[in-house]
């Protein structure tokens, strides 16, 4: 089980990238945090999200 | 006449106006950044789990820095993992901190903003902390590596004004800082008041957020703010304690 942005995600292991594919995520608009730390961009197409990752997916929306 | 601006993290601004983007329609957003000028623009970051073709980022034009903010954080540590958040969507390294425990009044907490504007600054941020307007509070985030200070003039989305009118004042006078009024500014009148109190710059969303006509509201929020400057450079005229003084000639006439 992965917990991406608060919602538990019944899989082991995916590739990061993968899941933002078919979740249709655009990666130029999105930062990814796991487990507290940031997953830079550079390494989005090498990071794999494991069964008790917990994953934030965030963009910029407005605000003060 | 030297041209009149004000620097924040190695960038020079001339528009005192910073534009909050919250509550607006997206299509708004440019008719307001049009109309009030502003250079510097802040954002928030939140979850994203729908699939949004609309960016807000579409909506800002590029000369625009972006200041995004930490909204939803309770603690340092959520506010400097939002900042990281924020830096890694890549539009620069301005963060404004902002850490609220209570919802109701939605005051910063200037303790936990201290921390967090010590490791982001340490991390190369360019902080710009929003704070409750106490002095000890503003030179401990100066120490700490802040570029300026953004007290609240009144409760968050209030539109009530200048009420903490003399504790910004203190900072003005005190603080070696930018200080930029953030929070509460609800007329284009407040706005100029506290550019003629020396303030640096105005922070405003909700005032022209909440306005009938959204992009108007933003046009007079600017020319206020210009005069206010202008009149701050200019030096105010003094007030008399008691009485009046004539300002015409006190020679006589019509009577000997």
């Amino acid at each position: 089980m992965i917990k991406i942005n608060g919602e538990e995600i019944m899989l082991t292991e995916i590739p990061l990238t993968r899941y933002l594919q078919e979740n249709g995520y655009d990666p130029r608009r999105i930062a990814v945090e796991c487990n507290e730390n940031i997953v830079p961009k550079s390494q989005f197409e090498t990071f794999i999200l494991h069964s008790g990752d917990v994953v934030e997916i965030v963009s910029f929306v407005g605000g003060g | 006449m030297m041209k009149d601006t004000f620097k924040l993290g190695g960038k020079e601004f001339s528009s005192r106006f910073i534009l909050g983007s919250g509550k607006y329609s997206l299509e708004l957003i440019k008719a307001a950044v049009e109309n009030a000028g502003a250079e510097i623009i802040t954002l928030a970051v939140r979850r994203t789990n729908t699939k949004d073709t609309e960016n807000i980022l579409d909506y800002i034009p590029d000369y625009v820095t972006l200041l995004p903010n930490t909204s939803g954080a309770r603690t340092a540590q959520e506010a400097v993992r939002i900042a990281r958040m924020a830096r890694e969507l890549g539009c620069g390294n301005f963060v404004k901190i902002e850490i609220m425990k209570d919802s109701k009044y939605l005051l910063p907490d200037n303790v936990e903003t201290v921390k967090a504007t010590q490791i982001l600054a340490d991390e190369g941020f360019v902080v710009l902390p929003y704070m409750y307007p106490d002095l000890y509070t503003a030179r401990e985030l100066q120490e700490a590596g802040a570029v300026a200070v953004m007290p609240l003039a009144s409760p968050i989305g209030s539109n009530k004004g200048l009420a903490t009118r003399e504790f910004i004042q203190i900072l003005i006078d005190e603080i070696d800082l930018p200080i930029i009024v953030d929070a509460g500014i609800g007329k284009p009148s407040q706005a100029c008041e506290a550019m003629e109190m020396g303030a640096a710059a105005i922070m405003s969303n909700t005032a022209i957020a909440t306005a009938r006509d959204i992009p108007a509201m933003a046009g007079a929020f600017k020319d206020a703010i210009i005069a206010g400057r202008k009149a701050y450079l200019a030096g105010l005229g003094r007030v008399l304690e008691r009485g009046a003084e004539a300002s015409d000639p006190l020679t006589g006439f019509l009577r000997d």
